[in-house]
Parts: structure tokens; C-alpha cells; sequence
């Protein structure tokens, strides 16, 4: 395991971005911060700019005006960084899928790490997706 | 639009601890706001033409995802418009389901304002109770629907669920709990002198802004305007049960507050005595709907935020709905900013946008950050930063001089 | 308050339909919109809730929902046909301010050419959407081609 990796690993700093969801992940993953799950007792804590973010949480479909936004989030963190695709829409579309305005999936903006599917997943199953794909970094 | 010279601040990169980005960008004198404009699109679904391609029973699912803070308000208005251009009348039964289900959404979507709003005053600790207490309302959805959010407890015709007999002495037992924490919640944030001083007069909106804007929900019930469709068009059970609408004078973000907080209590009750409505009785829960007739039928329903309003239309002959128009609460709220933002300083605006409760995935849009380099830019979190400052600016000339404690008090 | 309306508006009302005793349709004629909703609005007090387009097989509709509160709920939806060549109508901003925005937004999604509209400009779709294209039209399919 590289240094950037090791450092990585001990504290993650989290951006979250919706990308034209439904606003329900993205409350969940509010709903990591507060105390019944509390997450900062892990480390995990909310970062205010993408450049401090060592992990970038996406909901939502990805629809066709925010893009390039996303794309441009994406290269203003600092690599390593993982991106986890949160609920059904940021997976594959969701019900959303076959829409107008549907640009996504995430993986085909860019590239993503770990796939917590759900609608909305919970915050147990949020935790235990970044958990396991912890264990498995190498 | 206001002229050249002005600064333009857009508020409304991805911001970490708003649920969605958005994006305005306000048109600043110094301090001072002239001029707001709002950017929107960027949670555009097009659910209005998805849902021209799915059957009838298929929307409310889909509707159920426009926003998942209000997601049962959707489905409520969605079945109350196929129900009323089709005629059906559903099941007691299901009535006083359907109130304890647009109830309990209430009461969590209040407590979640409660604690955003606190945050952006940079007072995390109301933000973290009304989480806390947020919590227990999600078991409640769990246990009824198997769901934290997203319940699917509608389909045209009635609900899709029952309430078990045993689980209600469970639910009243939780729910009493839930009030006496919300109880010292409305008492310590209405209490104190700091956010009295951060929000009393802050963001007023006059009775003719809420015509103006048709401006609806505990927007327009903080500026005494007193419509609430549970009230005027009852549907559900609402005209089964006890209850009153919450109203206030002054249309400023502390009212705002007060009615929301007030109203929770208010929706407690309406829970209580539906589930004593429905407890050891038997009935139906839905009634079999075979066929949409040819018409047009208009539903509405009092979300969290406002008045939701769906209008279908049907031929008759095919499965889907021919079209079908969504009106969110936000789509109507959210531009009032133009009259409470003006005028105001920019610290200020943070909270006022945070006031009207935006959903925007509701609205069905959304924004992001503005490249332009030649304008200043101010992220969000500086203007949450901006806003803390002002808090704590506040707290310190209480401290000292301890003149503004006895005009509150 | 049927009655009032009626009487108010008089022979403008061309057509009218009651779905129940809550939900009634007025039929009014495209050049008499502006003067109908005006009396509605400011005269009789009528909350505005929304606009919905419609695109039939030969023409294009439009419905302005209008609620009385206070009147027993009831909504009052004002009807009005726009030529299916060149759908334009007169825009409604200088009465009712928020009508704005659903205006943008049904010029953007239908292509029905609000005159008179102060800020006609995209709204929901990305600045450089492809011209004459407008995603609820019948012709359009779900997935944004024509």
C-alpha cells in the first residue's frame, strides 16, 4: 500500500454532490452526520470544497445541464479519491432512466469506485458499503 | 436586472450540508441586496413526460420520487386528481391512513427545516436535536411502511398497507415521546434571545407578496394568511378529525418558525386520533379501480411545504395519463425571495432562503457554480460564514451590554 | 360564487363545465384571457396556482388554475385554444408577478410564445438545447428525440 492510500484511509474527508436527485440519499447521507449514526466518530466528516475531498458521495441521475459541473468537481480533487455512486439513480438510472434529461449513469461521467445501490439505501448500508470497500483497498 | 456596477453574488456551488445545490445569484450594493435572480434546471428529471409513458398505478411510484422529503405529499395529490376524474370515493379506512401517513411526513420534514435552519445560523446544536429527534418519526415510517422514506403506502383507490392493531399502542407510545421532545425543542429555540435577534423582522413578506406570488403553506401562514387545503378542499380524513390551522402576523423568518414548530403539535393530534379512528376496526383499505374514464381531474394536497397540485388528463383509452402536470410548493415560494431578499444584507439572505423550506428537486431543478471570472464569487460556505459571524457578533453585544436581552425578553 | 363569477365575466364565458361542485372549466376565448384573469385576480381575489400546457392533436391548450380558498375550495381552471401553426398568447407578468417562471418554462417545454414576457429565456434545459425542439410536445419522444 502506497503512502497516499495509508494517509487516505485513517480519515476520510467526504464532498457531496447531488446530481439531480431526489433529494432523498442526499438526506440520508445528512443523516450520517447526526447522532444516531454519527460518522465523525469514524473520522468521516463533511468537506466544504471538493479540493480538501478524499471521497466524493454522487446521487442522482446526472442530467444533461450539470455535466460538465460534475466533470469539473471531479478534477478539482486531489487524486486518490474515491467516488461512491449513492441509491438507484447514481447506479444506473433509477426510475429516471429513460428520461429526456438523463445523461448518466455516474460511471459514464466518471469513474466510480463502489456502488451502494438502494432507494434510498440506508444509512447502515451507506456506512457498510464504505466500510467494506475500506477493507478491500489496497 | 439590476445595472453593471453592482456586484453580483452567486450563491449556490455544491454546498456539503444544503441537501441539494442551487443557485441565486443576488445582485449586491455593498452590503445590501438589490436585486435576486434565480438559476434553476439543474434537477430537471422531466418526470412530466416520463410520466406520459407509464400506467396509471406506475406514476404514483414515480411521483413518490420527485422529492424525498415530501414523498407522500406527490402521491396524495396524484391519487386525490385520478380519484377526482374518476369519481371514487376510498375506504374509510384508508382516509385516516392516508392523515397518519401526510402527518408523520409533516412532522419530519418541520424538525429537518428546523435543523438546517439552525445550522445556517450556525447553531449546530439545534441542528443535531432536531436530527436526533427526527429519528424516532423514521422508525414510525419503518415500522408502518418498511421504509424510512419512499413508503409507497398510495395507489388510486386507497393505501397499499394496513396499520397492524398491534402496532399502534407502539406507534401512540413513540409518538407521545416525540412530543415532549419537540415540546422542550419550541421552547428553547423560541426562548432564545440570539435567534430572536438573528430572525425577528428578517425577510418579511406582506400579504400582498403572498397574493403576488401565490406564495403557499407556513409562508403564507406566518404572513396571516390563513389557507391551508386540509382546511378549505378537505380530503383524507382532515374534516374527520380535530384540528386547527396555525397563523401569524408578521411574515418574518421567526414566524415562519413559530408556525412550523406550532404546527407540528397540531399534527401530533391529527395522528393520535386517527389511529384511535382505526384501532380494532376492521375494513377495507382500497377499493378496485378497473378503468381511468375519458376527463380531466384536478388533486391537491397540503405538503409540508404548501399546497401540492397534480392535473391529469385522460383519453380513455390508453393506460397512461395524456398529460400530467406537476405543481411543487417551492415553485411558488421560491420566487418570493424577490420580494423578502431586496433590501436586506447579504448575511441575511442565507437564512431567508433557508425561511421558505426550497425543495428543489420538488421544483424540479437546481443549480451550480458560475464560471465567469470576472465576478467576485462567494461560495456558500462563506455566506454560511458570513451568517455565523453575524450570530456571534449578536451574542457578544448581548453579553455586554445586556440592552438588547430586555427588549426581547 | 359561480354566480358572481358569471356575472362578472358575462358573455366572455364561452363554454362552461362542471367535473363536480369543486372543480369547475371555463372556456374564454385567447383575446379576452388578459381581462378575464384580471378580474379573477384582482376583483374577485382568486389565489393563482399554475398554468398547464397541453398539446392536442390540432390545436394547443392552455389552463390557468385559479383557487378560492375561502369559497369552499373550489377551483376554477380558465380554458383557452392556441393555433397549432404559431401558438403565441399575451404573457400574464404585468398581474400577476409569479406567473413568470411557468411561463419560461411552457415557452421552453411546449413552444407556445409568451408576447410581452420580460425574460424569455431558458430555464429548465441547458442554454445551448437544440433549437425547436420542446421535450413535451406529442412528437417528441421520452428520451428527448424527435
Amino acid at each position: 500500500m502506497n503512502l497516499k492510500l495509508k494517509a487516505l484511509k485513517k480519515s476520510l474527508w467526504v464532498y457531496h454532490l447531488s446530481a439531480g436527485s431526489c433529494n432523498n440519499c442526499d438526506i440520508e447521507i445528512l443523516d450520517l452526520l447526526t447522532p444516531r449514526f454519527d460518522v465523525e466518530r469514524f473520522g468521516i466528516i463533511l468537506a466544504a470544497s471538493p479540493r480538501h475531498a478524499d471521497v466524493l458521495l454522487c446521487t442522482g441521475i446526472v442530467n444533461k445541464k450539470c455535466v460538465e459541473r460534475i466533470k469539473e468537481v471531479y478534477e478539482q480533487t486531489p487524486k486518490p479519491c474515491v467516488v461512491v455512486a449513492i441509491g438507484a439513480c447514481a447506479c444506473s438510472g433509477g426510475i429516471f432512466r429513460d428520461g429526456y434529461q438523463m445523461a448518466g449513469p455516474l460511471n459514464k461521467i466518471i469513474p466510480v469506485d463502489v456502488y451502494i445501490p438502494g432507494c434510498p439505501p440506508k444509512p447502515e448500508s451507506i456506512i457498510a458499503g464504505i466500510v467494506k470497500f475500506l477493507r478491500e483497498l489496497k | 436586472m439590476a445595472e453593471n456596477k453592482k456586484v453580483i453574488v452567486p450563491i449556490g456551488p455544491y454546498h456539503p450540508l444544503l441537501e441539494e445545490p442551487e443557485y441565486f445569484q443576488l445582485y449586491c450594493d455593498g452590503e445590501e441586496v438589490v436585486d435576486v435572480e434565480w438559476i434553476a434546471g439543474y434537477n430537471h428529471r422531466g418526470i412530466e413526460k416520463l410520466s406520459e409513458s407509464k400506467h396509471w398505478e406506475q406514476v404514483t411510484f414515480l411521483v413518490e420520487r420527485i422529492c424525498g422529503i415530501c414523498s407522500t405529499s406527490h402521491p396524495i395529490a396524484y391519487c386525490n386528481a385520478v380519484e377526482d376524474l374518476s369519481g371514487i370515493e376510498i375506504p374509510e379506512r384508508a382516509k385516516y391512513i392516508r392523515n397518519v401517513i401526510g402527518e408523520l411526513e409533516r412532522l419530519h420534514s418541520h424538525l429537518l427545516w428546523v435543523g438546517l435552519a439552525g445550522h445556517f445560523l450556525g447553531y449546530n446544536t439545534v441542528f443535531m436535536w432536531a436530527w436526533k429527534y427526527r429519528e424516532p418519526i423514521l422508525d414510525m415510517f419503518e415500522m408502518i411502511t418498511g421504509n424510512r422514506n419512499h413508503y409507497a403506502m398510495l395507489r388510486i383507490g386507497g393505501v397499499r398497507r394496513d396499520i397492524e392493531d398491534e402496532d399502534i399502542p407502539v406507534l401512540k407510545k413513540t409518538l407521545s415521546e416525540v412530543k415532549d421532545k419537540i415540546k422542550m425543542l419550541t421552547e428553547a429555540v423560541l426562548d432564545d434571545p440570539v435567534l430572536g435577534a438573528r430572525l425577528k423582522g428578517v425577510g418579511v413578506l406582506k400579504k400582498q407578496d403572498i397574493k403576488n406570488y401565490g406564495a403557499v403553506g407556513p409562508i403564507a401562514r406566518a404572513s396571516g394568511v390563513d389557507i391551508d387545503v386540509r382546511k378549505d378542499d378537505p380530503y383524507a380524513a382532515y374534516n374527520l378529525v380535530e384540528w386547527k390551522v396555525i397563523t401569524t402576523e408578521n411574515g418574518d423568518v421567526f414566524d415562519k418558525a413559530v408556525v412550523r414548530l406550532l404546527e407540528s403539535f397540531e399534527s401530533i393530534k391529527i395522528i393520535e386520533q386517527s389511529l384511535d379512528a382505526i384501532y380494532h376496526k376492521k375494513g377495507e383499505i382500497w377499493k378496485e379501480v378497473r378503468n381511468i374514464p375519458e376527463g380531466e381531474g384536478i388533486g391537491h394536497h397540503e405538503a409540508p411545504r404548501g399546497e401540492v397540485f397534480h392535473y391529469v388528463r385522460s383519453d380513455g383509452n390508453t393506460t397512461s395519463p395524456v398529460r400530467h402536470k406537476i405543481r411543487a410548493p417551492s415553485y411558488v415560494n421560491i420566487p418570493t425571495f424577490k420580494a423578502s431578499c431586496i433590501g436586506q444584507t447579504i448575511s441575511d439572505v442565507c437564512i431567508i432562503l433557508a425561511g421558505v423550506d426550497p425543495c428543489y428537486c420538488c421544483t424540479e431543478r437546481v443549480a451550480v457554480y458560475d464560471k465567469d471570472k470576472k465576478k467576485k464569487v462567494y461560495s456558500f460556505d462563506q455566506l454560511v460564514k458570513k451568517s455565523i459571524e453575524k450570530t456571534e457578533r449578536i451574542k457578544k453585544e448581548i453579553g455586554k451590554e445586556g440592552k438588547l436581552w430586555k427588549k426581547l425578553l | 360564487m359561480i354566480e358572481r363569477i358569471k356575472e362578472k365575466l358575462g358573455d366572455k364565458i364561452k363554454e362552461i363545465k362542471f367535473h363536480n361542485e369543486k372543480r369547475i372549466y371555463i372556456t374564454v376565448d385567447k383575446k379576452d384571457l388578459k381581462e378575464v384573469v384580471n378580474i379573477i385576480f384582482n376583483q374577485l381575489g382568486a389565489r393563482y396556482q399554475i398554468v398547464s400546457g397541453i398539446e392536442n392533436f390540432d390545436n394547443f391548450e392552455l389552463l390557468y388554475h385559479f383557487s378560492f380558498d375561502k369559497e369552499n375550495g373550489i377551483v376554477v381552471s380558465f380554458r383557452t385554444f392556441l393555433d397549432k401553426e404559431k401558438p403565441e398568447i399575451e404573457s400574464l407578468t404585468s398581474i400577476i408577478p409569479g406567473i413568470s417562471y411557468i411561463e419560461r418554462e411552457i415557452w421552453e417545454l411546449l413552444g407556445i410564445n409568451f408576447i410581452g414576457h420580460p425574460n424569455l429565456k431558458h430555464f429548465l434545459l441547458r442554454e445551448d438545447w437544440q433549437e425547436n425542439l420542446y421535450p413535451l410536445r406529442k412528437g417528441v419522444k421520452k428520451d428527448g428525440r424527435e
